[in-house]
């Protein structure tokens, strides 16, 4: 007798026995104690007040991969995938609650999907105790699955999880929210193509019509369903018997999950490695709903199976083991197969595919001791560029360079002032002479100061605008020439502020400095366009930098300036908007190009608003204090 | 049932702003302090065990079962093991993702094991942080760590608030270049205040979400009791730590990120009514990062 055959045998005594499937006998053994590969061995397992019907095949020493069927499925949907897992794995699957020969629940309630879970994680407890397992899970099973795997639980529990055609609901909802709110063409017809996969959903919702179709005919029609639509060869175990029941009952978990969740998702990110197998031909579940799966299981991999929502089980049981035994194989330590390694999304693959976006790039930063200056000099670091920077703060820039060494980058360092028109000459020349004609210069250095027009004292004045101002001017004629001297073009990123266009009574002197900055590179953008230099404005709002520790204040004493400074710097920190994140708008306004960039939503509301009604800006600065 | 030694920290009103007495003897320290040495010693033979391949689940695992061994049969919190960039705890958005994962260890890693022993009410709280291999970044910070233990305990001497002694963690995490990364945990803590546990009504090792019932149950009772005196038993950055620092047993527990590197220590801090001090300085990190210092 062949493995399926064998199989088949023991499916139908099973079959058989479905009328005493009430009784709810607990961990009942059945069947002879057969440990051969393909040997089906039954047991019940309780779960709450129900029993369920599990099966176990395999060496039970060998890592366990729990199988969850979907609707309206029973454990059998797997047979296949089960007998090929089997040679080198303690395969368990089960009947889920109201299907096959599992009890059913009377109510809806009952069908939720946390109790779901529940019977998910009560399977693996009796089956596999001391070892977590690895979850393989289709269509419904795949929701339900989903629920145990963002459970805390799972932590212990679930050692991966391969997930076929059914989305976490949660995550779906999110899905929906998104597009739903920012309705790009991209974005509508993602929802249109899902929504006309889910017309069966809005079928299931009808009362006593759905249940009463499964039971007056679809049922008898299904096979002709399964062998049009999804193109599986007809088969004389499948489907099973019990589909009328099973389908019937099964409606009850549309009706008892569908709309909660995808009207109120809460968020369900996972810690579990997660490999998805998009069916490309699938009628029900669109393959756009895995999109941006990565921010709820960051350890992903995407592969794709041309089958449709059935004949990945049914026609191609083999391939499907293949991917789920090359995942489980990996997750237990052996290294990834090629068509595993290639499937591996997002971060963990390491930045080696940006490493070399800046290599061979030489990138000048002033202020580089601190703040947004750090964060842009390890930006291009981390990506391959080489530095020069200069700061007034030596120990401050002498720690950017160590760590951007760390990050493999050569890095010079020169303590200049920025004010000083010969010393940022000297500074250009230096770094011509030792390290070549820069690429990008990043005008950063400036300094905080806060004052009304009168009170702001003609020093302070002064001061403010060499450092802001003539810093920036200082460095552009420096480096600028110097670059369109060379003829190969260039990047030149001046820091301003939303400040520039953000009229404020006490910013008087600062915000002067900034608006001034971003009209010189406005006139500078027009003259150096033919050299191929490109000049962008940055514009932040309330960044957490070091600023508000070193901003001076017109009219007050030592003790209230301090007082000031660390009430601003506690405000900035709550704010906390960290200077990394200018520092990537930063590198993306080099790659784009882009002339202005404001910088945290501050800004860009200011941005427009200054655009739209400047006059409410002026009025907003007439009427505020600060 | 209640231990008399730290029977009158409840015993003190509401609203009688008065700082509790330090509630140790000095049998009480040498526990914490035996407790402390035992628990690292797991952590050292756990990382003396650990080798690319390894998951941080298996890792978690063997840091129990060390610790078993050693007569612990209580935990604050179930034992941790971060690997790779996880030690900086990136891409956090749940305190799910503290559990140990299927995560391996790979050659150039940083990891940090964590664990929390609790041994006849006596609780350590430890963290250990290392490497497989080569990595300079992980050296660097391995050396800064120490600067951060000398600045807090410093602080907390002058007698500043709480939440200033944060802020100027802070500032110098800034300074380093680093980011904090103890603003992931749960509340933003950097420590946390320790008692000792008094025998309680449930069995030792029921856990839920990974921390004792009987830890939650304490830490539910002190966070009452001490927010009725305008302390917090959390040391965090926020209002509740405009306090000057609670005569006690605290664990504090630094931990600073770079890139993929992640790094903390964690250990007990002596809060006396006029002074503060490190329970014990014969520990891994403290030795470690004179080692690195001295060889630069
Ligand atoms: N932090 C913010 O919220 C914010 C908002 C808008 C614009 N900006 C601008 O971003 C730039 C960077 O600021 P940050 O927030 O990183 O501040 P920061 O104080 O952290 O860093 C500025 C760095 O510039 C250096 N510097 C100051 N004067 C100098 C001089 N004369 N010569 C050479 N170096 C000098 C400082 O030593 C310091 O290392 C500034 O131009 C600032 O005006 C900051």
């Amino acid at each position: 007798m062949n493995g399926g055959d064998r199989m088949a045998t023991e499916r139908n005594k099973r079959n058989k026995r479905s009328d005493v499937r009430e009784s709810g006998a607990n961990e009942r053994q059945d069947g002879p104690a057969d440990t051969g590969a393909g040997a089906v061995r039954g047991r019940r397992v309780r779960s709450g007040a129900l029993s369920l019907a599990v099966y176990e095949q395999g060496d039970p020493t060998r890592p366990t991969v729990l199988l969850v069927h979907g609707y309206p499925d029973t454990h059998a949907v797997w047979d296949d995938v089960a007998a090929d897992l089997a040679v080198d794995h303690h395969v368990v699957r089960y009947d889920v609650r109201g299907a096959g020969a599992s009890n059913s629940p009377r109510t809806t309630e009952e069908y939720r999907l946390e109790l779901l879970a529940r019977d998910l994680f009560a399977v693996a407890d009796a089956t596999s105790p001391d070892r977590p397992v690895h979850v393989v899970a289709h269509d419904w099973g795949s929701i339900q699955a989903w629920e145990a795997v963002t459970d805390p639980r799972s932590a212990e529990r679930v050692a991966s999880y391969t997930t076929l055609s059914g989305p976490c609901l949660d995550h779906m909802g999110f899905w929906l929210r998104r597009r739903v709110r920012r309705p790009t063409p991209r974005h509508l017809k993602q929802l249109a193509a899902q929504g006309v996969h889910s017309w069966y959903i809005y079928l299931f919702h009808l009362p006593v019509l759905a249940p009463a179709a499964w039971r007056l005919g679809l049922a008898r029609a299904w096979p002709r369903v399964l062998r049009d639509l999804e193109r599986v060869t007809p088969r004389a175990d499948h489907p099973q018997r019990t589909l009328a029941g099973d389908a019937a009952r099964g409606v009850r978990l549309y009706r008892a999950n569908m709309l909660p969740r995808l009207l109120h998702p809460t968020p369900r990110p996972t810690a579990v490695p997660v490999q998805v197998i998009t069916l490309t031909d699938d009628h029900y579940v669109s393959p756009a709903l895995s999109e941006g799966l990565e921010e709820w299981a960051p350890h992903l991999w995407r592969r794709e199976l041309p089958a449709t929502h059935w004949s990945a089980l049914l026609e191609k049981g083999t391939t499907v083991a293949r991917m789920i035994r090359e995942f489980t194989a990996h997750q237990e330590g052996a290294p990834a197969a090629d068509a595993l390694a290639k499937a591996r999304t997002g971060r963990a693959q390491g930045p080696a595919g940006e490493a070399a976006e800046f290599a061979g790039k030489l990138v000048v930063i002033t202020g580089a001791g601190s703040g947004i200056g750090r964060a842009t000099a390890l930006a291009f670091a981390e990506r391959g560029a080489d530095l020069a920077l200069c700061d007034l703060d030596r120990d401050g820039l002498d720690r950017t360079a160590e760590l951007a060494r760390l990050l493999g980058a050569k890095a010079e360092t020169h303590r200049v002032d920025v004010s000083d028109a010969a010393a940022v000459q000297a500074f250009a020349a230096a770094v011509a002479d030792a390290q070549g004609v820069p690429d990008v210069v990043v005008n950063n250095a400036g300094i905080g100061h806060s004052g009304t027009f009168l009170e702001t004292t003609e020093e302070e004045w002064r001061r403010v605008l060499d450092v802001n101002l003539w810093g920036v001017i200082h460095g552009c004629r420096a480096f600028g020439a110097l670059m369109k001297e060379r003829g190969a073009g260039g990047h030149i990123v001046n820091l301003s502020s939303a400040a520039a266009y953000l009229p404020s009574k006490m910013l008087a002197a600062y915000a002067t400095s900034k608006a001034a900055v971003f009209m010189l590179s406005d006139c500078l953008r027009a003259e150096l366009a033919r050299d191929r230099i490109g000049v962008s404005t940055i514009c932040p709002g309330i960044v957490n930098t070091n600023i508000t520790r070193t901003t001076t204040f017109s009219g007050v004493d030592a003790a209230e300036q301090e007082r000031r400074q660390k009430k601003f710097s506690g405000l900035y920190a709550r704010r906390g908007f960290p200077p990394e994140k200018v520092a990537a708008e930063i590198l993306d306004a080099v790659r784009t190009g882009r002339a202005v960039v404001p910088v945290t939503v501050e800004a860009k509301a200011a941005r427009l608003v200054s655009r739209l009604a400047p006059g409410a800006l002026r009025l907003a600065a007439r009427l505020k204090v600060g | 049932m209640s231990d008399p030694r730290t029977h009158h920290r409840t015993g003190v009103r509401a609203g009688a702003g008065k700082p509790p007495a330090f509630p140790f003897d000095a049998h009480d320290l040498d526990r914490f302090r035996e407790l402390q040495q035992l628990a690292y010693r797991c952590a050292e033979r756990t990382a003396a065990w650990l080798e690319p391949g390894v998951t941080e689940r298996e890792a978690a695992r063997r840091l129990r079962r060390e610790l078993v061994a050693e007569g612990v049969q209580d935990f604050f919190h179930v034992p941790f093991a971060w690997f790779g960039d996880r030690t900086a705890f990136r891409h956090f958005h749940t305190p799910l993702q503290f559990f140990a994962t299927g995560r391996r260890l790979a050659e150039g890693m940083s990891y940090v094991l964590d664990c929390a022993p609790v041994v006849d009410g006596y609780t350590a709280d430890i963290g250990y942080a290392g490497k497989v291999g080569d990595n300079p970044v992980w050296d660097r910070i391995a050396e800064d760590l120490l600067e951060y233990r000398e600045l807090i305990v410093r602080l907390v001497r002058e007698r500043r608030t709480l939440n200033e002694v944060y802020a100027a963690v802070d500032a110098k995490i800034a300074q380093h270049g680093y980011d904090n990364r103890h603003q992931v945990y749960p509340g933003r803590v950097i420590g946390h205040q320790v008692t000792r546990m008094r025998e309680q009504r449930l069995p030792a090792g029921v856990n839920l979400f990974g921390f004792g019932v009987r830890t939650l149950q304490t830490l539910g009772r002190e966070l009452i009791s001490e927010r009725l005196h305008g302390r917090s038993p959390l040391w965090a950055d926020g209002r509740a730590s405009r306090h000057a620092p609670t005569p006690g047993l605290w664990a504090v527990e630094p931990h600073v990120g770079f890139r993929d590197v992640g790094l903390k220590f964690e250990e007990l801090l002596v809060v006396t009514e006029d002074d503060a001090y490190w329970l014990d300085d014969d520990l891994p990190h403290v030795h470690r990062g004179r080692a690195l210092a001295a060889a630069r």
